[in-house]
């Protein structure tokens, strides 16, 4: 060990004492820390984040350039002037307030529909014993597979026969019906303790009564999780209301912006002004929502 | 359909409950029996509406499936005639193989930057947290303004891509008219929307895989490398599984980014089979072919879900 410089020395030392004490606190997160490790990962995670974000960022930035500006390609990375021309011309052009209202109202009645629905059968399949309840569970999570495209022509005219199209209903009721909601709600509801819905039972509470009173008031954070999925996934979703929204006047936000950029074509600054309208009340709230959302999946037994 | 006992192997992990036990069975039997009407009546909402919205449709679109029709008044039978015009439309076998293309691209490209972030954001980091919330932010972006966003990135004329490529000193790389660099452009967009969701599975993961196992690996003489391949990787494996199944479903119906960005063009080199299904079913109205495209690609998705599913008994048993 003679030929190595003494700080060497010294970090070897370390090293061994490290490796060969048997109760260190060294978890896979600690024992990762050396220092190039932690300025390598922090690039890293920086060069990925700005990735995601650059996208982001330039949109704000053409939303709010002039059209001037967009037209001549003087935009800079990062701009010397903001406007909300754009905003004002997609405002004056567009009834955006009405696509906006459509969406809130249709977004909203799917989120308290999916909650209602899938409570009550994610509770039947979790806590519920009956004959045929795998069965029915299976094969609700099989619908899972099918794109919309699978089914649009039947569901069309189904949606037509039962004369719900020219109505939000034509889009809330499709949508409502998610396998992927119950499932969440069944893992959910499978960790409530059987025991305590068993002694309510036993005190003589119906199981209306044991939904309501032990079954509820434990689901809140899966309530709020379910809520705010489909909210999302409402609020974005794009397939099934371009062919179920055909009237001007009940288009939601991402068919209006589909229209918008057909009339507007390389306007982007009025496309992307609308974008924003589109994107930023879901990414307030999912920011928001976050800890939810994330506690949602962990929760539902996805690991 | 799926049998019983078949999917209780099946993930997303399905969690079958234990029976009652035979002693409180026999104590209460017409407690049984309430029971089952309760939960049959719990269900009727969903069974309403999954019913009458999805597979009332599935059998309809078979019915269709077999008939020519536009979609107003009652279509002809014809037998087998579109699904022989399948065999022979070479638009159906481009739409297939961008498909499948597609699928096999994106699936493990976003499962292993999924993973790899997830990694990333699991070690010591400042600001972890917001790193965290900065990767699943496009989970909550439409996919028409995801798509809109790629076009302002990938547009030829004045694309900012296209500015920074120029800046740089690299050479135009014509994203909309070519039909190779289109399809990259779809793919990097869906990528860019995508791999934010398989981190935070993957995520949820590897924080339930306790450090007592990576220190009995380190102790054995295990680097990072063998740490991560014979730990991490394996312990992973429903959440890969879930997120395999997840991400060729989802490539299978890729809609919204390709309708909105390219349409299916240049001359077809990004159409898949969903945009041609709609275009033939409400552009073109050939609502008959259409059926017989959807029940093409419902039957492709459903046979790879049971092969993987039956495949993957011995890995459900690791866990």
């Amino acid at each position: 060990m003679t030929a190595l410089s003494p700080s060497l020395q010294v970090a070897i030392v370390r090293d061994t004492i490290e490796r060969t004490n048997p109760i260190r606190k060294t978890g896979p997160r600690a024992r990762k820390g050396s220092r190039g490790g932690l300025v390598a990962r922090v690039t890293g995670a920086i060069v990925v984040s700005l990735v995601v974000l650059f996208p982001l960022y330039w949109m704000l930035v053409v939303a709010f350039s002039s059209r001037s500006e967009l037209l001549g390609g003087t935009v800079r990375l990062w701009p010397r002037s903001l406007t909300i021309e754009n905003f004002e011309r997609v405002l004056a052009g567009f009834p955006i307030a009405t696509w906006f209202g459509n969406s809130v109202a249709i977004s909203a009645t799917v989120a308290i529909l999916s909650v209602l629905v899938n409570l009550l059968g994610g509770y039947a399949l979790a806590q519920l014993k009956f004959r045929g309840s795998n069965v029915v569970f299976l094969i609700a999570l099989t619908s899972l597979m099918i794109p919309v495209q699978v089914i649009m022509v039947p569901l069309f005219r189904l949606v037509t026969n039962l004369g719900l199209y020219g109505s939000y209903w034509a889009v809330i009721l499709p949508t409502a019906a998610s396998a992927f909601g119950l499932f969440l709600a069944r893992q959910f509801i499978l960790s409530i303790p059987r025991d305590l819905i068993e002694a309510a039972r036993i005190d003589g509470a119906s199981h209306v009564r044991v939904f309501t009173r032990i079954v509820l008031p434990l689901s809140k954070p899966l309530i709020a999780v379910l809520f705010f999925m489909s909210l999302l996934q409402s609020w974005n979703d794009f397939a099934w209301p371009l062919i179920a929204l055909k009237q001007n006047e009940l288009f939601t936000l991402p068919i209006g912006l589909l229209y918008l950029q057909g009339q507007f074509g390389s306007d982007f600054g009025a496309t992307m002004a609308f974008a924003l309208i589109n994107v930023v009340p879901m990414v307030v709230l999912f920011l928001v929502f976050q800890r939810y959302f994330v506690q949602g999946f962990v929760r539902s037994g996805i690991k | 359909m799926i049998s019983g006992t078949r999917g209780d192997n099946a993930v997303p992990r399905v969690v079958i409950a234990p029976p009652p036990s035979s002693a409180r069975a026999q104590r209460r039997g017409s407690e049984k029996l309430r029971e089952g009407l309760a939960g049959w009546l719990f269900l009727v909402p969903n069974i309403v509406l999954l019913g009458l919205f999805v597979f009332v449709p599935i059998v309809w679109a078979v019915v269709i499936s077999f008939q020519e029709t536009n979609g107003f008044g009652v279509g002809e039978f014809v037998g087998m005639a579109n699904y022989e015009r399948l065999v022979s439309d070479p638009l159906f076998w481009r739409s297939a193989a961008n498909t499948l293309l597609f699928t096999l691209i994106v699936t493990p490209l976003s499962m292993g930057m999924g993973l790899g972030a997830a990694v990333l954001l699991n070690s010591v980091l400042p600001a972890r947290g917001l790193f965290r919330s900065i990767l699943i932010l496009p989970m909550a972006i439409s996919g028409v303004a995801t798509a809109l966003i790629g076009v302002l990135v990938f547009n030829e004329n004045n694309g900012i891509l296209g500015n920074v490529l120029r800046f740089v000193g690299l050479p135009d790389v014509n994203w909309q008219s070519g039909g190779f660099a289109a399809f990259a452009s779809i793919v990097l967009v869906t990528l860019w929307w995508r791999v934010g969701f398989n981190m935070l599975i993957y995520l949820a993961g590897l924080q339930a895989i306790g450090p007592e196992l990576y220190e009995a690996a380190e102790l054995d003489g295990a680097g990072a490398w063998a740490r991560f391949r014979n730990v991490t990787v394996p312990l992973l494996g429903p959440s890969s599984f879930f997120l395999l199944i997840l991400n060729v479903i989802f490539s299978f119906q890729v809609f919204d980014i390709v309708f909105v960005m390219t349409g299916g063009g240049p001359q077809n080199a990004t159409s898949v089979l969903v945009t041609y299904a709609y275009d033939t079913g409400f552009v073109t109205r050939d609502q008959g072919y259409a059926a017989a495209i959807g029940v093409v690609l419902l039957l492709v998705t459903f046979v790879f879900t049971v092969v993987r599913w039956r495949t993957s008994r011995g890995r459900d048993l690791v866990e």
